[in-house]
């Protein structure tokens, strides 16, 4: 069976499924994960393994993101991240350390689909409507929590082992 | 009349915030990346300024009560961010957006493959990715052509609109061998690939015989694709000569897009030539 062309039953069963599934299966931390069937515009179709393999991927880059920024640490983002994503992500936190604070983002729930599966299969898009909280520390005190409400659309690139992210934007939902 | 209330009640509310020296956050609610602009503050004293999110960190000291201002080109990533302002008794914090440049200023172009057969039905696929001039990804519909131009004929065009960034075309490969130019067009931005394309599959062999002493010099006529391509030299030509049961074949690679062989002239025998999956004609040859 393969993801592809607009909602049917069964892939609502699928979504379903996936999303009492997914926090087991994906380790994320106490958010919630729902995960569309996808709805991809290309002529591709996606096989399961792919699409599966993608979110899983984004949603492990979003750990990585979070503890890069929380711990200003820029290693953490080599193996999830790559091209404008990693070097943007890179330059903030070098500007947080210069600035003497660090955030947290606590991502409180995640609604993802697949929006575009490039016909040379080389890049997957996803839109990832995420409920947040941002938390600002400026030496080891918090100065801000501010929660928010985003709309992300994604970019990933397939490397030797996983997918891995080369645009990561918000804009609001 | 409701504006003028709340008007009335903003400016309370501002002084009285002064009066009690803390200090205020005035600013938009949506820039545009790369856009100036400006952060009113209010109270007194000196103050820090941040502009916080995940992909950019800005900082900057300000003195309460006074405008601070950011060129243009200094806030450029796409996203949401926190604006705080500390110093004085509080921290005040608003929320930034910051949405793409309008025009587009690099595209991403994936196309495949480079090289393929003539006419093949949607054999080149191309997809886009559209970014403003700080490459972000520009997220509102954009008009993307493609272009695929073979070296000799009519090129084909092909309209398409991006959804959150994105577009894609497949075309058929054009009849014609040879170096296609494949172009995706936004705006005033475009990025090209170049696509090989080669003849197909032999459509037709036709071979004649002559003897030559005890031999029969076998040879095809010039070996083309269903469009008329020549296929190329190297290609495999298989001759198989049927005499008594006995079979020998030949493999021949085509050179000037023929391929030539000798093989023993039995009176009776049958010799069949191939390439690929194309069967050509039969000889049988009687003295």
């Amino acid at each position: 069976m393969k993801f592809t062309g607009r909602s049917k039953p069964l892939k609502y069963l699928m979504a379903v499924l996936l999303a009492i599934a997914t926090p087991l299966a994906f380790g994320a931390d106490q958010s919630s994960v729902q995960i569309k069937p996808p709805d991809v515009h290309g002529p591709r179709p996606i096989a399961d393994q792919t699409a599966e393999a993608a979110v899983r991927d984004y949603l492990e880059s979003w750990q990585a993101m979070k503890s890069a920024l929380d711990q200003n640490r820029a290693s953490l983002l080599n193996r999830d991240f790559e091209g404008e994503a990693k070097d943007k992500l890179t330059a903030a936190i070098s500007s947080q350390m210069k600035a003497g604070i660090h955030t947290k983002y606590e991502d409180r729930s995640h609604n993802i689909q697949i929006v575009f599966y490039s016909p040379e299969g080389l890049s997957i898009q996803l839109v990832d409507n995420v409920e947040y909280d941002q938390q600002v520390f400026q030496n080891g005190k918090l100065l801000v929590t501010q929660p928010a409400r985003a709309r992300y659309v994604v970019v990933m690139t397939p490397s030797q082992v996983r997918w891995r992210v080369r645009v990561l934007q918000a804009q609001p939902e | 009349m409701r504006l003028r209330f709340a008007s009335l009640v903003g400016g309370a509310m501002l002084a009285a915030l002064q009066l009690a020296g803390a200090q205020g956050l005035t600013l938009p609610e949506t820039i545009q990346a790369g856009a100036a602009f400006d952060v009113q503050t209010s109270g007194s004293g000196n103050g820090t300024l941040y502009i916080v999110g995940p992909s950019q960190v800005l900082q900057q000291k300000v003195t309460l009560g006074q405008t601070a201002s950011f060129d243009s080109g200094t806030l450029t990533n796409a996203g949401i961010y926190t604006v705080i302002l500390t110093g004085g008794t509080s921290t005040e914090h608003r929320t930034l957006n910051v949405l793409p440049a309008k025009d587009a200023a690099h595209i991403t172009f994936l196309a495949r493959p480079s090289r393929l057969p003539v006419n093949l039905h949607n054999g080149i696929s191309g997809a886009v990715y559209v970014f403003d001039a700080y490459h972000n990804l520009i997220i509102k519909p954009m008009p993307v052509s493609f272009d695929l131009t073979p070296p000799s004929g009519a090129a084909q065009h092909r309209k398409a609109t991006t959804v959150d960034g994105a577009a894609w075309v497949q075309l058929n490969s054009t009849p014609k061998e040879g170096m296609g130019k494949f172009v995706a067009q936004v705006g005033g931005v475009t990025s090209q690939r170049i696509v090989e394309q080669v003849p197909g599959a032999p459509c037709r062999l036709q071979m004649s015989a002559k003897r030559s002493g005890q031999q029969l010099e076998l040879q095809t006529e010039p070996v083309r694709d269903c469009s008329g391509n020549a296929v190329p030299d190297g290609t495999i030509v298989t001759f198989t000569e049927d005499y008594k049961g006995m079979q020998s074949t030949v493999d021949v690679p085509l050179k000037r897009g023929i391929a030539k062989v000798e093989m023993p002239a039995h009176n009776g025998a049958t010799i069949t030539v191939a390439s690929g999956v194309v069967l050509g004609n039969e000889i049988h040859w009687t003295e």
